[in-house]
């Protein structure tokens, strides 16, 4: 446990960026994947056929290669995030926002939001009907509809498996640490091989954290679940 | 149907994207010859053939001589040193040419599929010696006190050091030019930690064909290993990258064995003591490691056995 200990400052600075990556990609696929579900359901062919086609494509990709498309092959048509670059100092080093993080949070981004669309759209399936048709009788257009009765009821129908999209998601960054994101996994692959004879305390210690924050985030959603619980 | 047809072509374009990357990375346009000094001959190992007796009753030697089959784990990115096209075909490399020795040397042919090659990375390799995944590791495997507490060791038959490569019109002539800055190497590697003590920041990367993607494209600025590594690299991307600074750390590669067979550690020195003096080790390493401008190293003392 000593090598743990002794390397806590990078152990932190580990997580933080594990934690900025689903911090950043979790409210970003919440945002894109509302906007896909609402594209899905809506009255427009063109759109609900761009949404399903985008949920198709992103959901039928392995992670990593929808990661890899913009580490490695979108700097070749020169889709490049250099213009990102925001250097967040801390006493254990600096956390750097840069264009490989960038790249990275865009993959996840887009990846856990074709998810986070399937999750809202079955949370919308569970709205009556009746409540959309009252809805449109009373003269709210689509916009309206959506934003004041269904998406609200949505939403609360489907915590649970958005939560499961987000835990989801935070085990998934571990896969930037593989396409240059110094965050958790690296770091424990690193002290493995600083120091062998300790991988299984290490091992243990970087479990256990990960199931802190999977714990957390699942106290929060279900906190939320009682919150807009229907009395 | 229409719908999964149009996910399916918008899948193979996004692939098709990738997979260019990959290929590029991959790319060895030396046709086959070493990574080493032009028009060097690559070193032949052939099978001893009388195993009868040599070895000592029981010994692991004896044992996998008899077997007439091994597990060597190697690595499979690293030009040069171990470096593996496809899964089934042999590795290259000069950490390939020293296992192929002690194959040889136990009776085996070192082409044949007696041998079973085992991509083993950073940090599996202590782990297939204690379990008996594989029998030996030539993995640009350095020694160091920790992992001789879990596992042996011996040699070392390579002194290596790391250095850094830059794309061909980078001003950066060491990694004292990089503090600050990002730069790539294999994630889990020595190679990785050093970085981050000369005060550059450390990128990781799944392998060292991703970091020279990556110096290629523009992503980072430099990436950092061992220099015979970075040479190897360098060909592959000749023209667009070049290898700079003097040597920074210094790592001694030798040849892990199980824990619980201490009587190969003789077993190894003696095999690599006969390659220093039949000149073998100079050829493997002209063909693979060598420069014009020098000849080939001293080859480096081998460590004693620990009892």
């Amino acid at each position: 446990m000593d090598v743990v200990w002794e390397h806590r400052e990078a152990i932190a600075l580990a997580f933080a960026y594990t934690v900025l990556l689903f911090l950043i990609a979790g409210v970003g696929s919440t945002i894109l994947g509302t906007l896909l579900a609402g594209m899905r359901v809506g009255p427009i062919p063109v759109l609900r056929w761009a949404g399903a086609g985008y949920v198709t494509l992103v959901r039928n990709t392995p992670l990593v290669i929808v990661i890899i498309f913009f580490r490695y092959a979108a700097p070749k048509i020169d889709l490049k995030f250099n213009f990102i670059d925001v250097v967040i100092p801390t006493g254990a080093g600096d956390i750097r926002l840069n264009n490989i993080f960038a790249a990275c949070t865009v993959g996840l981004t887009m990846y856990t939001a074709a998810f986070v669309c399937e999750a809202l759209r079955s949370g919308i399936n569970a709205v009556p009907l009746g409540q959309a048709e009252a809805a449109r009788a009373v003269g709210m257009p689509f916009g309206g509809v959506m934003r004041h009765v269904v998406l609200p009821q949505a939403f609360r129908a489907s915590i649970p498996p958005l939560a499961n999209v987000q835990i989801a998601l935070i085990k998934n960054t571990t896969v930037a640490g593989a396409l240059g994101v110094a965050e958790a996994f690296v770091r424990m692959r690193g002290l493995i091989n600083i120091d062998a004879t300790a991988r299984i305390p290490i091992f243990i210690a970087f479990a256990a954290i990960f199931v802190v924050l999977v714990e957390i985030i699942s106290f929060a959603a279900h906190r939320l679940e009682r919150r807009v619980r229907v009395a | 149907m229409r719908r999964m047809k149009l996910g399916m072509t918008a899948v193979a374009v996004l692939l098709a994207g990738s997979l260019v990357a990959c290929g590029e990375a991959g790319e060895d346009d030396d046709g086959g010859g070493g990574t080493g000094v032009e028009g060097a001959e690559p070193l032949t190992v052939e099978a001893e053939s009388d195993c009868d007796g040599k070895f000592e009753e029981g010994s692991r030697m004896a044992e996998l001589a008899e077997a007439g089959e091994i597990a060597i784990g190697n690595r499979v990115d690293q030009p040069g040193l171990g470096q593996q096209d496809t899964p089934d075909s042999v590795p290259e490399g000069f950490d390939i040419d020293m296992a192929k020795l002690l194959i040889a040397d136990l009776c085996i042919d070192p082409e044949s599929d007696a041998v079973n090659w085992t991509e083993a990375v950073s940090e599996q390799r202590e782990q297939f010696l204690e379990d008996g995944t594989v029998d030996l590791v030539a993995a640009s495997y350095s020694i160091t006190d920790e992992r001789r507490e879990l596992v042996g060791q011996a040699g070392p038959y390579l002194l290596t050091g790391q250095q850094v490569l830059v794309p061909i019109d980078s001003e950066v002539e060491s990694i004292a030019d990089l503090e600050g800055e990002e730069v790539c190497a294999a994630e889990g590697s020595t190679s990785l930690e050093n970085i981050e003590l000369e005060g550059a920041v450390g990128v990781p990367a799944a392998t060292y064909g991703q970091c020279a993607e990556d110096v290629v494209n523009g992503t980072v600025p430099a990436m950092s290993t061992d220099g015979s590594i970075l040479r190897g690299l360098a060909q592959q991307y000749e023209g667009e990258v070049k290898v700079v600074g003097p040597e920074f750390s210094e790592e001694r590669i030798g040849i892990g064995y199980s824990p619980d067979a201490p009587e190969m550690c003789e077993w190894i020195n003696g095999v690599i003591t006969e390659a220093y003096d039949s000149g073998d080790w100079e050829q493997a390493f002209q063909y693979h490691l060598g420069t014009e401008d020098e000849d080939a190293p001293e080859p480096p003392a081998l460590d004693e056995c620990q009892a």
